[in-house]
């Protein structure tokens, strides 16, 4: 008897929860990032403060925490009836983009300061200068560490199991719970993470090399 | 509208009664250091202005106040007429009207030479794309760049570079061009070449505001040479006067040391 075959359609399900999870919260942690990055470097007062304080909150706030509150105070108070998928899903998309603002903040700051002067020169707005001038330019050293803070996104996705979202880590449980050998549970729940986040760092060297490529 | 070279300066032939942009009274601060004391300057529209003074007097937070990249403590500037507004939309389109031209080019990187001029005219006059193209390749042959259209700034040479930069300012049919020492990056056998497209540039009757340290150009295209020292005005005169015969003693200071290069 073997705990994969016996199991795969779970197995399965979990993969693919664990792969949409860490999908959609990538989403909303890189739109989410971007924006709170562009809101740090704005000439407008209160959103550099919103950013600030973002940043501050989402980053030193314990995960498990941010899900105990999306998952218990959240639906109580605000969108009663989400599904769990969703609310784990904002959770660590929130925490996630405190950690992108910081790289792509980090990145705009490596972009000579002249040329968003030249672009502000022209005419161009605020926003049109982060976009058409600066990002570009950061997003070459802005790469490698989003590697690793979606990799940290992938494996801190397994937290969402414990609120019963369907994904790899509590097949783990699952399977457990029925009495299986730990070990080979264990193998083929880090072999099932392996592929997801050897998927992502393989994609961000293909997007780096094309970069060099490029310039 | 000008003159040619010396005469220009002789007769002095600023436009007179059409102020374009004027300073009165302005302050600026950096922490504790007065880097602008009590400034007034005021340009006709088609005239062409040299700042000179030692470096530290305030020439490039000057010209930076004037599309407020730096903004100023107290006083007003206004341009044709308008109070510089704050920062916003407003301010944007007010700054496509004047063209700044910086010390180490500022192009854009991630952009060929031709993207850089046609940027601008696109995304913010709202052109349609083939008629930015025309503009731009008509400018960057007019700066005698127009073979290296598709080429990445990086690999034009600084003289070269720095043309592409006039042209990207040109594009935007600004009122009033800021020059803060396009030159002073350059070597020297570059540095004509930049000279002359804005020697071409006064001719053509474009209204100036120079930093520079090039009294060749002064003297045959400026109207007039304003003197800066430790952030105040501290001399006026066409470049004529200035040059042969300066009144304060720091100007007399200033110019001996320049002249003994
Ligand atoms: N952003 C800034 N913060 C603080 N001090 C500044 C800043 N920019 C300029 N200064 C100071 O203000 C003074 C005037 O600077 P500015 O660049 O206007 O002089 P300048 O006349 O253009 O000199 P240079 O010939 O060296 O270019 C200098 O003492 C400079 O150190
Ligand atoms: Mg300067």
């Amino acid at each position: 008897m073997n705990v994969l075959l016996d199991n795969f359609p779970e197995f399965r399900d979990g993969f693919i929860g664990t792969v949409s999870i860490t999908a959609v919260s990538s989403v909303i942690a890189l739109v989410l990032g971007v924006i709170i990055a562009g809101f740090r470097v704005s000439p407008v007062p209160p959103l550099r403060f919103f950013g600030t304080a973002w940043v501050t909150l989402m980053r030193n706030t314990p995960l498990t925490l941010l899900f105990l509150i999306f998952f218990f105070v959240v639906p109580e108070i605000l969108f009663p009836g989400m599904s769990p998928f969703v609310l784990g899903s904002l959770a660590l998309g929130f925490y996630t983009s405190s950690f992108v603002c910081e790289a792509v903040r980090s990145g705009i700051n490596t972009v000579p300061l002249g040329q968003a002067e030249a672009a502000r020169s022209i005419g161009m707005t605020f926003s049109q200068t982060l976009s058409i001038v600066v990002l570009p330019q950061a997003t070459r050293t802005v790469i490698p560490p989003l590697s690793s803070i979606f990799i940290a996104l992938t494996k801190n996705s397994a937290i969402a199991g414990a609120f019963s979202v369907a994904e790899l880590f509590g097949w783990q449980k699952l399977m457990s719970d029925k009495g299986y050998d730990i070990v080979p549970v264990f193998i083929w729940v880090a072999l099932g993470y392996l592929v997801v986040t050897f998927t992502i760092s393989g994609l961000f060297r293909l997007l780096e090399r094309r970069m060099e490529v490029a310039r | 509208m000008s003159g040619v070279s010396v005469t220009k300066a002789a007769e002095n032939a600023a436009p007179a009664g059409d102020d374009l942009v004027v300073l009165s009274d302005v302050n600026k601060h950096f922490g504790a250091l007065h880097v602008l004391q009590d400034i007034d300057l005021t340009i006709a529209r088609g005239e062409v202005v040299v700042v000179i003074g030692p470096s530290g007097s305030g020439k490039s937070t000057l010209c930076r106040t004037i599309n407020r990249l730096e903004t100023i403590d107290s006083g007003a500037i206004s341009i044709d007429g308008k109070p510089l507004p704050q920062e916003g939309k407003e301010l944007a389109r007010l700054r496509a009207d004047v063209g700044m031209v910086f010390q180490s080019f500022n192009l854009f990187a991630h952009k060929t030479v031709l993207e850089n001029v046609m940027l601008g005219q696109t995304k913010v006059r709202k052109t349609d794309k083939k008629a930015a193209e025309e503009k731009a390749r008509t400018l960057l042959d007019r700066v005698g760049v127009g073979v290296q259209a598709d080429k990445y700034p990086a690999q034009l040479s600084g003289g070269q570079q720095q043309r592409v930069a006039i042209a990207r300012a040109l594009a935007m049919d600004p009122k009033v061009m800021l020059f803060d020492e396009p030159t002073s990056a350059l070597d020297p056998e570059m540095i004509n070449e930049v000279l002359e497209v804005m020697q071409q540039l006064a001719r053509d009757g474009m209204t100036m505001i120079v930093v520079t340290h090039e009294m060749g150009f002064a003297r045959s295209a400026a109207n007039r040479v304003v003197f800066m020292a430790d952030g105040k005005i501290v001399e006026e005169a066409t470049p004529e006067q200035f040059f042969s015969n300066p009144r304060s003693d720091r100007a007399k200071d200033f110019l001996s040391k320049i002249l003994h290069h």
